[in-house]
Order: structure tokens, then sequence, then C-alpha cells
């Protein structure tokens, strides 16, 4: 596999709930290793077209293929080979860090030999290994979401899905967890971002902000602050979103 | 005490179990005052709101909310503050109507007794009225939060980190709806993560580990950053940041959007720097003089703590 291989690839991908179209016939590629922000204002449908990209809702229209799989035919097999983690719910509380590890390779469906072998390594990499027993509600919040970064990514996942990851957390913590996504990006795994902190977009490979269900603009951030003529993503961010028909 | 301060804090202290959550804290926040407290995770900030709000009763201090004690007066705060917690505790099997007139019976007030003052963030969850408030989108909820928090017209406003998983437009559009409360003659107290908000309060408190570290306007945030901040940048941004915190007289390097903030010491030579960097195959780097905002005051603080 080669490091200009699509990831993930989209086309005219669509999905109506009723009358309503969430998601209007959307195109992107995403390459290995790539870091890319998937940006737009809350009911923009970036829920949605992330929950068709991972397997849990087949789109009305249109096709795409995530990890080497078919998003409508081999749904199943997408669930396996990838890692997904959002601010809201990743880990569980009253479970000890190494509780949480067997059960998501369980889930994953790692064998449980490989499942305590990669528990020992990933708790020795993260220097937790005197808190393998402790309770993961106990832990701050910088340490708990390292844990289900590496929780996420247990499986050795091509691809990662983070859902606002950093979703009201304070400024150095926040920047303590993308070091861990240039890691994981530089070692070859490819991440799919959604954020609502602009200057975190600024760190994206490339992002494409979606505005009433369509993406209205995709490239690298310094190509897109050429083309609409503004000086930070925030500022193009405004700029799309403003124009934004429907309400949430 | 005056009845020009709308909040006033005097050494307060809680703790649960050994953790002492809120040190020893004093501030106050003037009436009419849209006052902000920022600092990271654990330092304290939903403690202090809990018991600003008569949910908690302290260890030790003392503190009044619109000339009440937290502790002797708690059935009159309640009446008179409005809250919106970090977590949405709105019921969410009633609809948006139903949320409302129930906030509205609770305060013993009539949903259209105080409408002026919600109508303009009520006007936008209209369509919705009969939608249940489990099933209304983050930025719909947060403002719903913020209609049942007002219903009563209180005279100080606590919201935890109202606009947490809002995108930056509606954020904004968020603020703008708080300037005109302040209008109204409404005290806020507002929690956030998002330092681009602290700098649309009149003071801001920097908190960390259950203390105040500081209690400024942003401009004052913004002026005690001492030393000198660089910005640099490169195509190479993840290796870049590394290479940059392995040099003399580099004391802390992060991503700051597009490019990366350097906080730096005496030994730092920046003809050095550039030098070294280009050695290291780093040809394409700029290094410029920048000026700090308060997330660059954040950062530092937090980083020597």
């Amino acid at each position: 596999m080669n490091e200009h291989e699509a990831v993930i690839s989209v086309r005219e991908l669509t999905k109506r709930f009723g009358t309503f179209t969430a998601v209007d016939g959307i195109s992107f590629e995403v390459r290995r290793g790539e870091i890319f922000g998937f940006l737009g204002a809350n009911g923009a449908g970036k829920t949605t077209a992330m929950r068709m990209l991972c397997g849990l809702s087949y789109p009305t229209s249109g096709s795409g293929r995530v990890a080497g799989y078919d998003i409508v035919t081999q749904s199943e097999c997408i669930k396996r080979r990838i890692g997904y983690m959002s601010q809201r719910f990743s880990l569980y509380d009253d479970l000890t860090v190494l509780e949480n590890i067997r059960l998501f390779g369980g889930i994953y469906g790692l064998a449980p030999g490989a499942i305590l072998r990669r528990a020992v390594e990933l708790l020795g990499r993260l220097g937790f290994r005197r808190e393998a027993r402790t309770r993961v509600g106990a832990l701050p919040l910088g340490w708990k979401q390292k844990l289900a970064f590496a929780v996420a990514t247990l499986h050795r996942p091509e691809v990662v899905f983070l859902d606002e990851p950093t979703g009201g957390v304070d400024p150095v913590t926040r920047r303590q967890f993308w070091e861990l996504i240039y890691e994981a990006a530089a070692g070859g795994t490819t991440i799919f971002v959604t954020t609502h902190y602009m200057d975190e977009a600024e760190y994206c490979s490339r992002v494409s902000i979606m505005v009433d269900g369509r993406i209205r603009a995709l490239g690298t951030p310094a190509e897109l602050k050429r083309r609409f003529a503004v000086g930070t993503v925030d500022e193009l961010f405004r700029l799309l979103a403003r124009g934004a028909t429907r309400s949430e | 005490m005056t009845a020009d301060r709308a909040i006033r804090v005097e050494g307060l202290v809680k703790r649960y179990g050994t953790m002492t959550a809120v040190d020893g804290v004093t501030f106050d926040v003037r009436r009419g005052e849209l006052f902000g407290l920022i600092g990271p995770d654990g330092a304290g900030k939903t403690t202090l709101f809990r018991l600003l709000t008569t949910l908690l009763v302290p260890d030790a201090g003392r503190a009044e909310v619109d000339g009440f004690d937290i502790v002797r007066d708690a059935r009159a705060i309640r009446a008179r503050v409005g809250y919106m917690p970090g977590r949405f505790s709105l019921y969410q099997d009633l609809s948006v109507e139903e949320n409302l007139s129930f906030f509205a019976a609770l305060f013993g007030v009539g949903e259209r007794d105080n409408y002026d003052l919600i109508a303009p963030i009520y006007r936008q969850l209209e369509p919705f009225r009969t939608r249940r408030a489990g099933k209304l989108s983050g930025g719909m909820k947060q403002k719903l939060a913020l209609c049942c928090a007002l219903i009563h017209r209180p005279s100080v406003l606590f919201l935890d980190e109202p606009t947490t998983g809002v995108d930056p437009v509606s954020r904004g559009e968020f603020w703008e709806m708080l300037a005109r409360l302040r209008g109204e003659g409404i005290s806020i107290l507002a929690a956030t993560p998002y330092m681009d908000e602290a700098r649309r309060c009149d003071r801001v408190a920097l908190c960390d580990s259950g203390r105040l570290l500081a209690v400024e306007t942003p401009e004052g945030v913004v002026a005690s950053f001492d030393g000198e901040l660089y910005a640099l940048s490169g195509r190479e941004r993840y290796a870049l940041l590394a290479a940059a915190r392995a040099e003399a007289g580099v004391v802390a390097c992060y991503p700051f959007g597009a490019e990366h903030h350097l906080t730096v010491d005496e030994r730092f030579d920046p003809a050095h720097f550039r030098q070294h960097l280009a050695e290291a195959g780093f040809h394409d780097v700029e290094l410029r003089r920048a000026e700090p905002g308060i997330e660059d005051v954040f950062m530092k603080r937090m980083h020597h703590e």
C-alpha cells in the first residue's frame, strides 16, 4: 500500500430523512497518513456523513469505500478496520484502565492473548503501568483522552474517526491531544477529525467545510486561504457558514 | 456588604475527602459585569458554580450573591439566579415549550412575564416548540437552556461552559446575546475553555488547582505576559515542533493556528536558532516576533504550574 492511496473515497454520497436532505451529494478522498479536518456548523450534516463512513447508517444514494471496503455492502468489515472516539463517549468511567482495554479489545475481535500483549505494551508506552487498576473516572482529563485515543487504535486500524475529540478541553490539554494525532499520522494512520476549534483546523493536512449538506470548500488550509482571500481558516469558516440557509 | 457587588467571595473553601476542589478563593463580580472563569479541567470551576448557586455548602469562607449569604439565605438566592450547568439538564422527554412552562411554574412566573428578555433567543426555537428537548441539536439545546435559565429574570446568571460543542458562528451569536443581557442589567459569571470568548468578558479570572491565579481585564491579562514570544512556521510542522523544542533558550513551543509559538529565555538567539534548524534540514523556516494573546498567557502560566 502506498501513501497516495485513498483510504476513504466517497462519490455523490447522499442521505435523506423524509423530505430533508441531510447530506447532499458529497465527494472526496482521504489519502493514507493524512489528517483530514471535516468542518461545518452544527446541523451542516457532518455527523450524518460520518455515520455513513463508519458503517452505522446506509446512504440513500451514492457510494463510498473506507479501508478497502464498500460502505453499503461491507459495513461490518469497516467497523472492524476503523477506530472511533468522541468527547462525549469513549471509555467507561466505572471500569478500570485495564478493564476498558480488555473490553474494547474484545469488541474489536482481538484474541485474549493479543489483548494482553497490546495492553502491556500500551500501558508501558503511555506510562500508565501503575494506573492499570485505577478507575478511568478518577483519571485527569488529559490522561483519559490519551487512553481513549490509544484504545481507539488498539486494533491498529487504518483510519481513526475523531468526533470533536477536544470539545470543552482547555488549551494545554487540547494541544497534548493533537500531538498524539500528529504522532499517529506520522506512523501512517489516517485521521478523520471534526472540531469546532478553528486553530486546530490549521493543523490538518487538508480540510473540508460543509454547509447545508454540501462540501463548499476542500483543500489544504494554505490553498483555501489563498483561494478565498482570507487570513485564517476561522475567517473562511465564518464566510461560508454565514451563508447557510438551513437552521439546525 | 455593599450592594454594588453581584457576587462577593471571601476565602471560599470546598473539600471532597482529602481533595481540595476550591482552595481559598476570593473575588467579586460587579453589577452588570460579564465575568469569565478560565482554567483547565479540574481547576474547581464547576464546584465554585455549585457553591454560589447554593447546591453545595462550603467548608470555610463565605460568599454573597445579590447581597444574600450562600449558606443562610439559600432560598432567596435560588429565586434570584439563573444557572446553566455544563451538562444539558433540561427534561429530554418534555417538548421545548413544556420545558419553558415547567421552569416558569417552578419560579412562580408566567411564561409571558419576561418574554421580552428571552424573545430574541426563543424566536429561533419557536419552529421547534413541540419537539422533545432530547431531539434538538446541540446549538438549539443550549439556546433552550438559556431561555429556561432566564425565564424568571434572574439578577445573576451562572453559565458553566455554555458553548461547548457549538460551532464558531453560533458561539459568536451566543456571546452577542450575553452582551445584550448585560445591557439589561444582568450580571454574568461564565466559565469557558475558549480563549476568544475570554476576550469578550469585562474581566477574567485564570484558575488552576482550586485557586485563582489572577483577576484582570482581558487587556490586563495580555499585558501580564513577560518575556518574548516568537512565531515559527515551516512545512514539516510536526518535526519542526520537536526540533524547536530541543534548541537552546526555547522554554516552550506549541502549535498555534497555522504557526508554532515559542516562548524563550535569555539564552535564545534567533540567528543561531535559524542556523541550527537549517543544518537539521529545515530550509523553509520563518521566525518572527509575535504579539501574545490570552491563550499564550494561559499556556505560559499552566506550563509553570
